[in-house]
């Protein structure tokens, strides 16, 4: 079926894709790399589900008044935009398919230790989305993504239980892979592949693995804890019934402000992969970047109180998290400067994987500065639920994590379809999502500081031009989503073959054909070097 | 590897790599379990500090003889687990068997009790929310006691109910002779199990049955 010169030309060669036919084929299959698809096709309808949203409130935004919906749908559409983008798109949306099909490949593997758990992920979630999206059907929640209580405990009157079930399945979903993942890594590498061999992208899952084991479990059980209180009347964050709603900001924060760690680590780990692979250098300092990984996870679950400064959280208990809030800047600065230096004296070529790297580096170094800013504590009760937030966290979100899986993307699209995406359309579209993504967001950081609340569907006057921005570039942005699913897909029936190893990349998924065989390796490959030796590649020619 | 080749996975090299992932994959499910637990205790010791008095005079409402047969029942459970476990390790197909059965009979001797004390509860009205009756002082406080007994006991007794389930499969599958010295990874994994939701009640026995209790 490939262009190249192959040997038995007249039968196709059997892999992943054609090993099987049928939808019950796809539905059942324990193939780590299939269950990857399943989770690409899912991600992808509930990301434009969640996008869907957002065109409509930054619609009703254009305008001062209150002109295409009333308030109570506002808050309806930001909160389904909410909980669609963090626990069904950006949540699973590296590890479950790019982790899920590179994880076993990096290492050497055939596939996850366990398969059919595996699957089960994907289904929880799958359910999960269902219950969500049907909460959404009915009527929709009220209550942001964070459910604070009261909003969703006594005062709820909207579908909050309904959407809570859909959050924990999709939570249970994201835990067994991270379990999955850690039993892979720890017990299925190749002969010769030590730790310090593997690739950073398998540090990063790690990473995220241990935040998604240890954190998520915890919003689980407090969701539970909102969905026991609203049903049987229990009163344990209702403080007309001696319980205390803070207690419920501390349980959800300590999983929720790690589980932004959980979005943007995977993205950090395809960052190092395609500078390497595209700067044809050595990673500088190759454990640094490592270890700032589990530096960033484990410092993570320290800092949930900087999302408390003004809910009545002791000054004390603030300055300390304030401080610590801080210390999450040096790891990722090491990551910041790792890369740079990795990219200096190296033979850049700009295929656009690099393009959406290099747009990581520049708008998480935004976004991670402005996080700095808002760990203090004055500027914090300034601009406390202000647009300054909501920008701050799109920049590391959006410009970072979504930069990251699109790269990702893009860089093993070659592995994942066998076929070579087209390379001018992708620079376009990566050049639109950028500028898009900045006029979207930058004016919101003013925002903010200017004085606007996030959550509100009517503003002063003044803010309009701003706000008209931020609409328009949303515009660009979403063309720019829908450009590569566009030829994304025309690419699998229509793009070039790419060959085993078209980026000419040191790592271990390239030295099996593309797409991969089932089992991955015709045999077990044995490693007898370092991942990223990109100068014996080319001494060996 | 040529041992047992139907019970080591097509992904897996053999037996060892595949005990090895299944054990660390437990022991990390376990880690999870514990976070799980753990959001909860953590609640249930923060109100406890906030109304310390109002803690001690609800546990007083606890029924401290069926706490105490329970909590005999449950070690008592946790020991033909751990026998049933050797039974496999020595290729002892009866004996797995019989202690396999214990192990799902005291489970439910566990439950049974259990929901005797929560009939008692309802009955004297202790469960919050639904027509809430409380004598002593601070019954709102109180609530929060009877609240996490509820939801806390509740959560271990889910976890029983599924853990008598996955014994009942092991049984099926020990009937069938599936298990001997050369593949005993199920039953040691739900004996991890199991002794991991017993260790929980041994928690949970003292918080709410013990801690402060003056009658």
């Amino acid at each position: 079926m490939k262009a190249e010169k192959l040997d038995y030309p007249t039968e196709p060669r059997r892999h992943y894709l054609n090993a099987d036919y049928g939808v019950m084929s796809w539905l059942f299959t324990v193939d780590h790399k299939r269950i990857a698809l399943l989770y690409l096709g899912t991600i992808t309808v509930m990301f434009f589900i969640g996008g869907a949203a957002a065109v409509l409130f930054r619609l009703e935004l254009a305008t001062p008044q209150g002109d295409v919906v009333i308030s109570e749908t506002y808050n309806k559409l930001f909160s389904a935009h909410g909980i669609i983008m963090v626990f069904f798109f950006l949540i699973p949306s590296i590890p479950a398919t790019l982790g899920n099909f590179l994880v076993p490949m990096m290492i050497g593997a055939r596939d996850l230790a366990f398969p059919r758990l595996n699957l089960l992920s994907w289904y929880l979630l799958v359910i999960g989305a269902v219950f969500a999206l049907g909460a959404v059907l009915a009527g929709g929640v009220d209550t942001g993504w964070t459910f604070y209580t009261p909003y969703s405990s006594v005062y709820s009157n909207t579908f909050v239980v309904v959407t809570i079930i859909g959050v924990f399945l999709a939570g249970f979903s994201s835990i067994l892979t991270g379990l999955n993942f850690i039993v892979t890594i720890h017990t299925m590498r190749a002969p010769g592949l030590t730790w310090f061999r593997l690739p950073l992208f398998i540090w990063a899952h790690y990473a995220t693995s241990m935040i998604n084991l240890l954190g998520t479990p915890v919003v689980a059980i407090t969701l539970g804890l909102v969905v026991l209180e609203g049903v049987f009347g229990l009163g344990i964050f209702n403080p007309t019934l001696g319980g205390d709603p803070v207690l419920f900001q501390h349980l959800f924060w300590f999983y929720s402000h790690p589980a932004v760690y959980i979005m943007v680590l995977p993205s950090m780990g395809v960052v190092s992969e395609v500078i390497t692979c595209f700067s044809r250098k050595r990673i500088f300092s190759y454990r640094f970047v490592a270890f700032s990984s589990i530096a960033i996870a484990v410092l993570g679950f320290l800092v949930w109180g900087h999302h408390m400064f003004v809910s009545g959280q002791s000054l004390y208990a603030s300055m300390i998290f304030s401080l610590l809030s801080m210390f999450v800047a040096i790891p990722s600065a090491v990551k910041v400067f790792n890369w740079t230096a990795t990219l200096y004296g190296g033979s850049i070529s700009y295929a656009t994987p690099l393009l959406y790297g290099l747009g990581f580096i520049g708008l998480f170094t935004v976004g991670g500065l402005t996080g700095v800013l808002i760990a203090s504590l004055g500027v914090n009760v300034h601009v406390h639920d202000t647009y300054f937030i909501v920008a701050h966290f799109h920049y590391i979100m959006v410009g970072g994590a979504l930069m990251g899986y699109l790269g990702g993307l893009h860089y093993w699209w070659p592995k994942i379809s066998g076929r070579i995406y087209p390379e001018g359309w992708a620079k376009f579209a990566a050049l639109i999502i950028f500028v898009g993504f900045n006029l979207t967001f930058f004016p919101q950081f003013i925002l903010g500081y200017l004085g606007m609340p996030r959550r509100y569907h009517v503003y002063p006057e003044e803010f309009q031009v701003l706000n008209v921005m931020s609409s328009a570039g949303a515009s660009i942005l979403g063309i720019g989503y829908i450009i590569p699913m566009i030829y994304l897909v025309w690419s699998m029936r229509y793009g070039k073959p790419a060959g085993a190893n078209p980026w000419g990349s040191t790592g271990l998924e390239w030295q099996t054909p593309s797409p991969p065989p089932t089992y991955n390796f015709e045999k077990t490959p044995i490693i007898t070097r370092e991942v990223y030796d990109y100068r014996k590649q080319e001494s060996h020619g | 590897m040529a041992e047992v080749p139907r019970a080591v996975a097509h992904h897996f090299d053999d037996f060892a790599q595949q005990h090895e992932a299944s054990t660390l994959g437990m022991w990390a499910f376990l880690v999870t379990e514990i976070m799980f637990f753990g959001g909860m205790f953590l609640g249930y010791l923060i109100y406890r500090g906030s109304y310390p008095g109002a803690f001690a005079e609800a546990s007083n409402h606890m029924d401290i003889i069926l706490g105490t047969i329970n909590t005999a029942v449950l070690i008592a459970s946790s020991l033909t687990v751990v026998l049933s476990v050797h039974a496999a390790h020595e290729d002892k197909q009866k004996a797995l068997l019989i202690f396999l059965a214990l192990t799902v009979f005291l489970g439910l001797v566990f439950l049974g009790i259990k929901f005797t004390e929560y009939a008692h509860k309802f009955d004297e009205q202790l469960f919050p929310g639904m027509n809430f009756r409380y004598d002593g002082e601070n019954p709102r406080h109180a609530a929060i006691f009877f609240s996490f007994y509820f939801a806390m006991t509740g959560l271990h007794a889910l976890h029983m109910v599924i853990g008598i389930g996955i014994f009942l499969v092991l049984m099926v599958s020990a009937w069938r002779g599936r298990y001997s010295k050369h593949y005993f990874t199920p039953v040691e994994m739900s004996g991890l199990y199991w002794h991991f939701v017993d260790v929980v009640w041994i928690f949970l026995f003292p918080l709410f049955y013990l801690l402060g209790r003056h009658s």
